[in-house]
């Protein structure tokens, strides 16, 4: 009891030097009635278990989360996930977004640019610029950025088997606008296990893959300190069909991985832990989701202490992402997905959530129209600037049931870990394609529940009206990909080809051996080296991988 | 009598396969035999499976947004092929106004989010054109 007192004076003490200099959003918090609202309450007692289990915002176990104040010092970052088309209709979404108060951009890539193959490839027929943006060179990513400051926004980029490539690229964006590497923040996703279990956009096999991703976090560590070099990611485990104690169980095992992964690299777990984030789901039972990320927060900075022996606050705290469950919306009644949305942003918000990512209401039908996109934004503002939750820390820490499930959802998803741990570690687990089955076995039991009206999702089993299909859709237009053939044909034979040619051979070189790629992969795309070219040169060093079939 | 075979299908580089894996499933649940392509397969590559395993129905997945290009180059091959008698599906985020081109192009019917596993069974066990 002592200690604990000793402990939250010691807290107060250093919350009082750092408020000074970074004042909380207001002098005073009071409820919409005028009542005072507390930084943070506690039980009226605190033991012992409480100081173990749930502790203080901002220390360890971070159960009741990742900064001292939370949302009285900052809101979440509120960052809408788009790109779509061409590189220039997307720098004009972001741009409009940015106007709307999003405080960080977030980058849709189309399939072929996160598959690695440029807008002119065979395979690439059908699909440029269909969920993202299409990228097949440094020109591309220039148009993309064009007139957004670099040194001022933080951007995201939902990109896995190439991600070091569009780094680089976006290196040299910022290099063109005088902002050094050191200036830049953002986040690459650069996890490729779930790719293999989970999201498909995997190109090599798992060991040079991961090989990839450790060069990226050394270099990034010297040459991008403010970088989030990986985003280790439940959302799509969940989107694929797991349940929430996967979701979490399943992140974390792949996390331990990477962590694994960079020591035997040679790197010091503190150097390079700092820069892992994480990206959760918020789906829609709100208490559950809500212990969700308070047990992985908990998990996580136990496991990164005890098994990897990490001392910096920064590699113990799980600091994550979250979008709102794309599987839950309804392609019937779709307004309702509004309220959905609503609620599942919530959650995240009362979980602690450090940037957050809103569904529009149209996506099971196709990609959001700009309605559709401002919509979820004003949710999440409403959420920030109306609701009250965020001005007072963690408000639903001391619920018996809240509490209880935290416990219980850390205890399942330790024993997950077990098992993983058994098979040799997250790896193995999806070349066994233990992974997959777990996920596919959750998502039909799920779908058997909907059918058999055990669980009710309103308008597709209860409640159901017959209505005309909602005419304002976006449409990608087919010309977009003729445009990019078009400008690749250009850019080749503008480009200085012997330069390509030399930065092209010097990666081989350094792939067959053990170099950092990431110089190799900035000297490509300077050269104006495109996508395409640069990660055939890689597949004929690493091969392919191909998946196992799982059903 | 013979069992109801169905190629599912993913075709193009779309990774989503929730939705392929769990109606897989259910089409098995209901007592036919189901061979699942895996991901990013071309068109040729689907056609060539099918008439390797004989299938009686072809179930096409796509969640991109492609299915515009990739589902008609399917049919293409399909009639190509003389495979008409195969009966020809398609699933996954495909916007209502695409439906008729998708129709037109020989697809015989489009299944989108929210479909119950249920209306497939029967659907394919009314329309499957071999017998």
């Amino acid at each position: 009891m002592s200690s604990f007192a000793e402990q939250l004076a010691s807290w107060q003490a250093r919350l009082d030097k750092s408020l000074a200099k970074h004042p909380e959003r207001k002098k005073q918090f009071t409820t919409i009635s005028g009542l005072p609202v507390e930084r943070l309450y506690l039980p009226a007692e605190p033991d012992q278990a409480y100081a173990d289990n749930l502790g203080l915002p901002g220390e360890f176990p971070y159960t009741r989360g990742v900064q001292p104040t939370m949302y009285r010092g900052r809101l979440w970052t509120m960052r809408q996930y788009a790109g779509f088309a061409t590189a220039a209709e997307s720098n004009r979404r972001y741009r409009y977004l940015l106007e709307q108060g999003q405080t960080g951009l977030s980058v849709a890539f189309d399939l072929p640019t996160q598959i690695g193959y440029d807008a002119d490839h065979q395979l690439a027929q059908g699909e440029v610029g269909k969920v993202g943006v299409s990228i097949s060179s440094l020109k591309d990513m220039e148009t993309l950025f064009a007139g957004i400051p670099l040194a001022k926004v933080s951007t995201s980029m939902t990109i896995n088997a190439p991600a070091g490539i569009l780094l680089a690229m976006y290196i040299a964006v910022a290099e063109g606008q005088g902002v050094k590497a050191d200036a830049l923040r953002g986040t690459i996703q650069n996890d490729i296990l779930k790719e293999y279990s989970s999201r498909g956009t995997y190109i090599f096999p798992p060991k040079p893959s991961m090989r990839i991703i450790t060069n990226i976090f050394a270099y990034c560590a010297a040459e991008v300190p403010q970088w989030n070099t990986i985003s280790i990611s439940g959302y799509h485990i969940r989107e694929a069909g797991s349940t929430a104690v996967q979701e979490v169980a399943f992140t974390l095992a792949n996390g331990m991985a990477y962590v694994q992964a960079a020591i035997n690299a040679g790197l010091k777990v503190d150097d390079f832990g700092p820069r892992l984030s994480f990206f959760f789901n918020a789906h829609s039972d709100f208490l559950e989701e809500v212990a969700k990320y308070r047990a992985a927060r908990r998990l996580w900075a136990r496991i990164m202490r005890e098994r990897f022996g990490a001392l910096d606050p920064k590699s113990l705290m799980v600091r994550f992402h979250t979008q709102t469950a794309g599987c839950s919306l309804t392609a019937q009644q779709p307004k309702n997905n509004i309220v959905r949305v609503a609620f599942q942003a919530m959650s995240a918000v009362l979980g602690g959530t450090q940037s957050l990512h809103t569904n529009s209401m149209d996506e099971a039908l196709a990609l959001p129209t700009q309605e559709a996109v401002t919509i979820a934004l004003r949710s999440q503002q409403i959420i920030g600037y109306e609701t009250g939750v965020t001005d007072t820390v963690d408000p639903l820490a001391g619920a018996y049931y809240i509490e209880q499930l935290t416990d219980e959802i850390e205890r399942l998803a330790d024993d997950y870990i077990a098992r993983i741990d058994q098979m040799g570690g997250a790896v193995e687990a999806v070349e066994q394609g233990f992974i997959q089955r777990e996920i596919q076995e959750a998502a039909y039991e799920y779908q058997k529940a909907v059918e058999s009206g055990r669980r009710v999702v309103v308008g597709v089993n209860q409640f159901l009206t017959q209505e005309p299909p909602p005419k304002d859709i976006l449409r990608v237009d087919p010309k977009v990909r003729l445009e990019q053939v078009e400008a690749l044909k250009k850019l080749r034979a503008g480009r200085d080809n012997r330069a390509v040619q030399a930065g092209l051979a010097a990666l081989k070189a350094a792939a067959q051996g053990t170099d950092n790629l990431m110089p190799h992969f900035l000297a490509c795309v300077k050269a104006y080296a495109t996508l395409g070219e640069i990660c055939d040169t890689l597949r004929g060093v690493f091969g392919e991988y191909h998946a196992p079939t799982t059903i | 009598m013979r069992k109801i075979r169905v190629l599912a299908a993913k075709p193009g580089l779309d990774g989503h396969d929730r939705g392929v894996k769990v109606i897989a499933a259910a089409l098995r649940d209901a007592g036919m035999e189901v061979i699942y392509t895996g991901l990013r397969q071309t068109p040729e590559q689907i056609v060539n499976t099918a008439m390797q395993e004989d299938v009686d129905v072809i179930a096409l997945s796509i969640l991109s947004g492609a299915h515009d290009y990739l589902f008609p180059e399917v049919m293409k091959l399909v009639r190509g092929k003389g495979l008409e008698d195969v009966l020809v599906l398609g699933g996954g985020v495909i916007p209502e106004s695409d439906v008729p081109a998708m129709k037109q192009a020989g697809v015989a019917d489009i299944f989108g989010p929210g479909t119950a596993t249920s209306k497939i069974v029967d659907y394919i066990k009314q329309n499957v054109k071999r017998k």
